[in-house]
């Protein structure tokens, strides 16, 4: 039943994009202390120099990824950590999957009927660009881009069907 | 205004920067701080239990090893913890969990990502102070 599937498709894509962008507007302004706001599709490419990575299981199955280059990662950790304690290596790979697991927790409380039947991983950090990663979640894939100052921050739901 | 005695406490997050931004916020919150002794899970919360005195615990969920739920629950068994209170800070927001939560002895629940102001509302009342 194709007709039915590019229902939902299209239906979680218009309902759960701005949920996404949302969570990650919120944890933004409440945990790194500034506003971001999306940008249209195709600007502001992003290079995945850092990749952050937090799994979904049960209710909602998929994984959620927030991408940046290496300035931008250590901004973030600047942002949240304060300038004097976010100069290594771990921090900002530990700042990056923080914000991640809190994009993916934020999403899924904001979602009716995820209560408790859905589960978050421990955050996974990649440094280097120099990867393919293929999910094999094959449901859809939510993805926006935010201006974090002036880097452009991805951040990208892919879930099962 | 009464000063607020300094107390110690434990916080528990996988994460040492989510470690630094719960003392950041605790001392943002107006909670005076003697001590403060990190666990990076359960059993490691656990074990500094044995060897130190705490006022307050502050517990993420989500944690290898030894999750909160499971670090609450066993606590519960340590005699010389029984009574510290624990308020949970955690990305987990479904009413299950904190029931859970809860129900396992915990005080308190903040759900990430979080306000100063929400550290405080949570947390002085189980110090047993106005928010």
């Amino acid at each position: 039943m194709s007709t039915d599937t590019s229902l939902v498709v299209r239906s979680h894509e218009e309902n759960w994009l701005p949920i996404l962008e949302l969570a990650v507007e919120e944890v933004f302004e409440i945990m790194l202390g500034c506003r971001v706001k999306p940008v249209p599709k195709g600007e502001n490419a992003v290079t995945g120099e850092y990749t952050a990575m937090v799994g979904l299981a049960g209710a909602l199955c998929g994984i959620l990824t927030l991408t940046c280059n290496k300035e931008t990662a250590r901004e973030l950790a600047k942002c949240m950590l304060g300038p004097e304690i976010a100069d290594s290596e771990e921090q900002v790979s530990d700042a990056l999957g923080e914000i991640s697991n809190m994009i993916a927790g934020n999403f899924k409380n904001k979602l009716a009927g995820s209560d408790g039947g859905c589960m978050l991983s421990v955050p996974t950090v990649i440094k280097g660009g120099e990867y393919s990663f293929r999910s094999l979640a094959d449901g859809e894939n939510l993805e926006t881009t935010m201006l974090f100052v002036d880097h452009p921050v991805s951040v990208c739901l892919q879930l099962h069907s | 205004m009464a000063t607020m005695e300094k107390i110690r406490a434990l916080i528990v997050d996988d994460s040492s920067v989510m470690r630094k931004i719960v003392e950041r916020s605790l001392r943002q919150a107006g909670v005076e701080l003697a001590t403060v002794v990190e666990a990076g899970n359960g059993a490691e919360a656990l074990a500094v239990l044995a060897k130190e005195s705490v006022d307050l615990i502050l517990c993420d969920i989500n944690m290898p090893v030894m999750d909160g739920l499971e670090f609450v629950r066993q606590m519960a068994q340590v005699e010389s913890a029984k009574g510290i209170p624990v308020v949970m800070i955690t990305t987990e927001g479904s009413e299950n969990h904190v029931v859970q939560a809860l129900s396992a002895g915990a005080r308190g629940y903040i759900r990430k990502p979080f306000t100063p102001d929400q550290v405080k509302e949570h947390v002085l009342p189980v110090l047993g102070k106005k928010s």
